[in-house]
């Protein structure tokens, strides 16, 4: 290819011998180490062929000695947490509810999982800390519709209220008004009654005497004589400063026309155990558990 | 036309991008430098090989290793100091120590670190000591390389790279050693029980000493570090540094030569051009060059000629720590003046006495018992069924002590203040009180509650004060108690 004729006179090095309008072409060979580091990444890259998936198939693909897939790769590994998690987790299973908040260690660890658990199942209606909102209750007060013991907070959690389980909590608050069991002034005479059991003020010319009656004929049954309420049936204390709908004239009276009948889903099934454990743990420690 | 030029001239014109590494056969060398030089390496590798051995007793349940670098448990452990990751900077300081303490030998003899104590130079040193005792010194090595190689030859080298390759695997070897209970972790090596990770460092180690030691040797002070170049913008005139003293030196001239043009009355120098600095110099450089970047100045060419100047009857040290103030003076006829107090070691000498004070007092002061707290942020507070309000605070308590101790909150905040700790509440209903493991933080969430009665304004600055009953030791933190 080189001749030595070929060499150009003012650079002195040899060309192709290719030659343009009188313009020569030097001649720059790839440099040695080049070429050979090319041909050993060509010898890689059939190493990689051989090791790992390379060439598609019509059904499938090569999928070289190793078996190398990455979604199997995030399968182990995931298996592998639950692997770790549950060698965790069985303490807690083992534990009492109450001895797990007794020990630091034990509490630390079913907080930590019943925050995560929380955030991913409870929080969309209970709110991110467990505040509520309106017709979800607040977990961070000490006013529980169903109990506020850990074993009532466990019992609600696995059944739910309302949820259509038969464990689950049943209890209606009725719609007074539209169903005509209470006429409108009753109502508003009533709900004026329910405002003074916790010491709200009333509207002027409110009759607390027959308020008092509507209430004993109606509302006792669920309410109790006082109004302190029912956690069988889930009926709330009146009497306290928390209301989960409103304490205005105008929400309590829609609630008496229309009754509420909030729902807590059912979560035994969907969370194991030991979860519903540690959830219980951690919203019980919210502040407000008995 | 223009003549014909090959490829060959034009490349040595323009010159190579790098030059070949030039083999160095540095010949063996006794005297007081040696000397100093073998009492360094024994001691900085003795330091090095040995210290993870060293034990301290911390008490039950913490580490007895004098020195430790406890990754798991993110402690690190240097005799009666112990700290935690977040007083990192305690490195920092140690750093900034370091540079100046590089600064202050630069400024009163050079290249100190370079020549005595420099891991390269240690390392190395100690290579060529394996390779003199093995291959012979300079001549024979110089000889056997040119004759090629024979079964003799393969047997030595084969011997050579095997003790270089087992001193790098001990230095790997002793590099892990920090890092774990050196006795267990030798142990598991022996038996093969190590975690994979010690055995990976160890050939990582094993594999830069064999490098860095056997083949690059002066490659890396002359290419890869930086420090040479620091070193040169940082020197002044009063530095001593391993110089020529060329004034006495020239003109160079071989002893018989000497006699006869001295009784000429010709002027020459003591050199008698031996060239003995040079085939000593582990660098390879002609030290009568001057100052130069490959120099390390580790006074080996000074015991050379030492040797050389007893030898023919001429006065010693025509190399030595000098500099070049003092060379213009004796050319003068002045006296020499050395300076070793001037503004610049005066001025790093206080920088490293000010970083020793700073370090020493933020160590004696620094906490071991601390509390930090986080306000609940939602709900930030809550309405009871009796109308009080509480609000929700995670305190995160510190205990760097290496016992449990049981530590009492008390809040200053608004009056009446109930406080409450999650799943702590029975050790003393009266006063919190909570015992804090020994050497851990400790998370617990504390609920505080004030009646309704009480609250006059939206937002209440509220005090968690902890103390150590048994110790009187106290911390606090400030956060708000607020009302919905």
């Amino acid at each position: 290819m080189t001749e030595h004729n070929d060499i150009d006179h003012v650079s002195g090095r040899s060309t192709t011998g290719h030659e343009w309008d009188g313009i020569r072409e030097l001649n720059t060979p790839l440099p040695r180490w080049w070429i050979l580091t090319f041909y050993a990444t060509i010898i890689w890259a059939i190493g990689y062929w051989v090791v790992y998936p390379a060439w598609p198939l019509v059904h499938g693909y090569t999928t070289g000695i190793l078996h190398y897939s990455s979604r199997a790769t995030v399968d182990s590994e995931l298996s592998d947490l639950e692997k770790l998690r549950g060698e965790k987790m069985a303490v807690l299973g083992a534990a009492s509810l109450a001895d797990i908040e007794k020990d630091p260690a034990l509490l630390s660890l079913a907080r930590a999982r019943g925050r995560t658990v929380f955030a991913d199942n409870c929080a969309p209606c209970h709110g991110s800390g467990g505040a509520g909102a309106k017709g979800f209750p607040n977990l961070n007060d000490d006013d529980w519709l169903w109990g506020g013991s850990l074993d009532q907070i466990m019992q609600t959690i696995q059944f739910g209220a309302r949820s259509g389980n038969p464990n689950a909590h049943e209890g209606q608050m009725l719609a007074f008004g539209r169903d005509g069991m209470l006429k409108k002034d009753e109502i508003v005479t009533v709900a004026n009654y329910v405002r003074s059991l916790s010491g709200l003020p009333t509207a002027p010319g409110f009759n607390a005497a027959a308020g008092a009656k509507i209430f004993s004929d109606n509302c006792v049954t669920c309410h109790g004589e006082g109004g302190k309420g029912n956690q069988e049936v889930g009926a709330p204390n009146l009497t306290d400063q928390i209301w989960l709908y409103g304490s205005d004239e105008a929400t309590i009276e829609e609630t008496i026309t229309n009754g509420r009948a909030g729902v807590m889903p059912t979560w035994s099934g969907r969370l194991d155990p030991i979860t519903i454990k540690a959830l219980t743990v951690y919203v019980h420690s919210l502040g407000g558990g008995k | 036309m223009n003549k014909p030029v090959s490829p060959n001239e034009l490349l040595d014109a323009e010159g190579p991008l790098y030059a070949a590494q030039k083999k160095i056969y540095p010949q063996s060398v006794s005297g007081t430098f040696r000397r100093i030089k073998w009492g360094l390496m024994a001691a900085c590798l003795g330091v090095y090989y040995l210290l993870p051995f060293l034990r301290w007793n911390r008490g039950l349940g913490a580490p007895d290793q004098a020195v430790l670098i406890d990754f798991p448990n993110r402690r690190f452990y240097f005799f009666f100091i112990e700290l935690w990751p977040q007083e990192v900077y305690y490195f920092t300081g140690l750093l900034i120590l370091a540079a100046l303490a590089l600064f202050l030998m630069n400024a009163l003899g050079g290249r100190i670190w370079c020549g005595y104590l420099c891991p390269q130079t240690v390392w190395t040193d100690l290579f060529y000591a394996v390779e003199r005792w093995v291959e012979g010194d300079r001549r024979e090595r110089i000889r056997a390389d040119a004759a090629g190689m024979n079964l003799k030859r393969a047997a030595r080298l084969a011997l050579k790279h095997a003790i270089w390759l087992a001193i790098a695997w001990w230095t790997g070897g002793a590099w892990v050693l920090y890092f774990s209970d050196a006795p267990t972790l030798v142990k598991e090596l022996i038996t093969f029980q190590a975690p994979a990770l010690a055995y990976i460092w160890i050939a990582i180690l094993t594999f830069t000493t064999y490098l860095l030691a056997g083949f690059m040797r002066e490659q890396v002070c002359v290419y890869m570090c930086p420090w040479p170049r620091i070193q040169a913008a940082l020197t002044d005139e009063w530095a001593l540094n391993v110089t020529y003293k060329y004034d006495r030196g020239e003109k160079r001239c071989s002893l018989k030569k000497a006699i006869e043009l001295r009784a000429l009355g010709e002027k020459i120098g003591d050199c008698i051009d031996c060239n003995q600095c040079v085939a000593v110099c582990p660098t390879g450089i002609d030290i009568r060059n001057g100052p130069q970047l490959g120099c390390i100045q580790c006074g080996l060419c000074i015991d050379a000629c030492d040797t050389v100047m007893t030898k023919i009857g001429r006065q010693t040290r025509l190399i030595g720590y000098d500099n070049d103030i003092n060379i213009q003076h004796r050319i003068a006829g002045q006296p020499e003046v050395f300076k070793p107090v001037r503004a610049r070691t005066v001025v790093y000498a206080v920088l490293i006495a000010g970083v020793c004070a700073v370090m020493l007092y933020t160590l004696l002061t620094r906490t071991l018992l601390d509390v930090n707290v986080l306000h609940d942020r939602n709900p930030v507070a809550v309405m009871l069924s009796d109308g009080s309000i509480r609000n929700g605070y995670t305190l995160r308590f510190l205990n760097k002590r290496g016992f449990d101790r049981v530590i009492a909150i008390d809040i200053d905040g608004p009056p009446d203040a109930q406080v409450h700790i999650v799943g702590a509440d029975s050790v003393t209903p009266e006063r919190p009180t909570i015992i804090l493991g020994r050497d851990q933080t400790t998370e617990l969430r504390v609920l505080v509650t004030v009646p309704s009665s009480e609250i006059t304004e939206k937002s209440v600055p509220l005090k968690f004060r902890v103390t150590d009953i048994g110790l009187g030791e106290a911390a606090s933190a400030t956060d708000n108690f607020v009302t919905p």
